[in-house]
């Protein structure tokens, strides 16, 4: 699995805010995307297209229900198309799967359409210590791997960097003259990559669906090396996660119909693959080999948990990445390893453990705007808040990471808010308190006794870092209440 | 406009509301009596655990949960100038109680008749034209529709329509109004920075609106943004719906 670095969050997200070059990419991007979804669901009507996402997560709910048919149906049909499946329990057994299958058919050079699965299973580093040359095909695949870098979007990998970071890059990795103008530049990664596609042994794929009643892979791209890389190589291996299965051919029609206009906008993608089996023994073309390997990976353990199964529904369509005002603040690297956004925030603790990642549940202000883009309809927000409960209070010690000092809050919290009368106390406390602090040297109040400029100690410092907080007016609502207004109800 | 039968309702006043702004309170309580409610106040009430239930702490939260149903269970209408803690109510206490099928049957009973304030004068009330109650704004002024009364309750044309009735106030559109202000609760503590960066857009976009008053539904959001804007030295009010609709209040 590639690095975890979900435990920096913090420096991380704060590292990010203060990159205004990362700023400007994530506002021309994300929000682009956003405005093309809208308009699309204006196109099609917001009716419409609640028909249609209802459709798709009833597709979803149903195959996930009944997975272990699915896949069994997957199984005997990828098999019967003359193709073989794989099964991986986690990264290295899926790693070993692809490995194996590269040395044992004598393997030098592969060539890869994007993959989210295959960077969660960090495989290029594995195929690459067995001496295979391993080529990244998507554009922004392509620049993060000349970068050394990893995706910071589901579906725009390289959306961080700018035209600018992409020129020097090719100047520096490929020698060429810097030229930032972004054809010459595809120009420069087809002609780059058109060889290595003619040189290919081995072809690697992700999968966007897999469909159980037919056996068939399916992939949307929009810059036809997914083709190249499925068809020219004479193996093909896709990987993807075991939850991607849907029943039927039919069911792909609403899928087609919301996956593009969700994830970049578009009313459809410009390559839709459908591929079933190796090539056949009268085709002129097509891989000899064709390989399926399904990846479990802490899968079956979100699967198992009726909170967090949902999570499976995704499409990876990146719609909740693009309106979440957090990940338009700190962009993908922040959230520490592959899966970014909202939906990583649930994804990821449920991969790599909650403990590790405890941090990314926390981050979001429940605002519930990527419910409201989500394709297949996934309640994050109630997700979140189930992460949240879990490591407040989860009675399995290996989830629960809390904070001592938070723990400690929430029960005095509640202690106060149990008693009217301690509340009261206490807010006489802080009235006497509000009013010595007026007059000492260094005020923390404002003059007019109004606001508090700066907080002595945290939570309430983290808050006037750069706002002003009230301080308590003279009279509670229920000091109004009795003196002015119990005996007024006419 | 009200109804020949006199409604009573319970007033939630929240805790933000009881220990900060108790002004909104009190104009809540003068415009549902213009309108012939017969308003009643518990006194026990204090908070609807939502802090801590949003940070996890779901054990802790159902102790003042328990509170709210105890306190309300016999009100005809609980009455929340808040949509934040008005969804606290109506939808986090059937997950809070989801366990408990004594609890769940009392925490739906509560959710069926809790209503945020607009939601009520509009949709219980029904209340068209806030002139009609002497209700009356010089200035302009734009709305910021808060994220739990929008996408939890689903409340979104009610206070627009009461803003829009007031006689003299002129309303201004705000950019990017569905965006979240940055609070969140304890998130606004736990990560500073990413709220701060938030509330920095929110106020960009109130101030650009070129509105005199910003109102909302929430005064948890209008504590945030408000308190952005005076550190910034603007002199942009933020002012709760209530206090429009109260022609008594500055």
């Amino acid at each position: 699995m590639p690095e975890i670095k979900t435990k920096q969050f913090s420096a991380a997200s704060v590292a990010a805010i203060n990159d205004p070059k990362l700023r400007r990419a994530l506002d021309r991007v994300a929000s682009g995307f956003e405005v093309a979804r809208l308009e699309r669901i204006e196109e099609v009507t917001p009716d419409v297209w609640e028909v249609w996402k209802q459709e798709a997560r009833d597709i979803k709910v149903h195959t996930l229900d009944h997975l272990d048919y699915y896949l069994d149906l997957l199984y005997t049909n990828v098999t019967a198309a003359g193709g073989h499946l794989h099964f991986a329990k986690d990264a290295d057994q899926a790693n070993e799967i692809v490995a194996h299958i590269a040395r044992t058919r004598n393997v030098k050079v592969a060539t890869k359409s994007k993959s989210m699965v295959s960077e969660e299973l960090a495989l290029n580093p594995v195929l690459e210590a067995i001496g295979v040359e391993v080529w990244e095909t998507d554009l922004g695949e392509y620049i993060i791997q000349l970068a050394e870098e990893t995706p910071s979007h589901l579906v725009a990998p390289a959306l961080h960097k700018s035209k600018e970071d992409v020129a020097e890059l090719f100047a520096e990795k490929l020698g060429i003259p810097y030229d930032e103008d972004i054809d010459h530049m595809a120009a420069t990664a087809r002609m780059v990559l058109r060889d290595k596609f003619m040189e290919a042994d081995l072809g690697i794929s992700g999968a966007n669906f897999v469909v159980a009643e037919t056996g068939t892979l399916v992939i949307f791209t929009n810059e036809g090396n997914g083709r190249l890389c499925t068809s020219a190589p004479r193996i093909h291996i896709g990987i993807t996660g075991m939850e991607k299965v849907i029943p039927s051919l039919q069911d792909m029609a609403v899928f087609i119909r919301l996956l593009p206009r969700s994830a970049t906008g578009q009313r459809i993608t410009s390559y839709l693959s459908m591929i079933t089996g190796p090539r056949r023994s009268d085709d002129e073309d097509g891989p000899e080999e064709f390989h399926l390997v399904l990846v479990d990976n802490g899968r079956s353990r979100m699967l198992a948990d009726p909170a967090l199964r949902e999570a499976l529904y995704c499409i990876r369509c990146g719609a909740c990445l693009n309106i979440c005002p957090v990940y338009q603040r700190i962009g993908g690297h922040a959230y520490g390893w592959v899966y970014p956004g909202p939906i990583g925030a649930v994804v990821t603790p449920n991969l790599i453990g909650l403990k590790q990642a405890s941090k990314l549940p926390q981050a979001s202000s429940l605002c519930g705007a990527c419910r409201e883009v989500c394709p297949v309809k996934i309640d994050i927000p109630r997700m979140l808040l189930d992460l949240r409960k879990k490591t407040a209070e989860s009675p399995d010690k290996s989830e629960r990471s809390a904070p001592i000092i938070e723990r400690i809050l929430a029960k005095l919290y509640v202690r106060l808010m149990s008693s009217p009368r301690t509340l009261a106390m206490a807010v006489t406390c802080g009235r006497f308190l509000q009013k010595v602090e007026r007059i000492v040297p260094f005020s923390p109040l404002t003059k007019d006794g109004k606001w508090i400029k700066m907080a002595p100690l945290p939570p309430l410092s983290r808050w006037t870092r750069s706002r002003d907080l009230p301080t308590l007016p003279k009279q509670t609502f229920h000091e109004v209440w009795k003196k002015e207004l119990s005996r007024d109800d006419s | 406009m009200t109804q020949t039968a006199k409604i009573t309702v319970d007033l939630f006043v929240t805790c933000v509301i009881d220990q900060l702004y108790p002004e909104v309170g009190v104009s809540v309580v003068k415009v549902l009596r213009r309108l012939g409610v017969s308003v009643g106040f518990p006194q026990d009430q204090t908070c609807c655990g939502q802090p801590v239930y949003n940070t996890g702490y779901h054990h802790e939260a159902t102790k003042l949960a328990r509170r709210v149903l105890e306190q309300f269970r016999d009100s005809e209408y609980v009455v929340v100038p808040s949509g934040s803690c008005a969804a606290t109510l109506r939808v986090y206490y059937l997950e809070l109680f989801a366990e408990d099928p004594k609890l769940l049957e009392e925490a739906k009973t509560l959710a069926a008749k809790t209503y945020e304030f607009s939601e009520f004068l509009v949709n219980v009330l029904n209340v068209e034209d806030a002139a009609a109650f002497g209700a009356s704004h010089q200035g302009t002024a734009t709305y910021h529709p808060s994220c739990h009364l929008l996408r939890e309750l689903g409340v979104k044309s009610e206070p627009r329509k009461l803003l829009r009735s007031v006689p003299g106030l002129e309303e201004k559109e705000l950019e990017g109004a569905e965006v979240c202000c940055g609070f969140g609760g304890t998130f606004s503590v736990k990560f500073p920075h990413i709220s701060e960066g938030m509330v920095g857009d929110k106020i960009a976009n109130v101030q650009a609106s070129g509105a005199e008053t910003l109102v909302s539904c929430d005064m948890s959001c209008l504590m945030n943004i408000g308190g952005a804007l005076n550190r910034q030295g603007s002199n942009v009010k933020v002012r709760h719906l209530a206090q429009i609709l109260d022609a008594d209040s500055d």
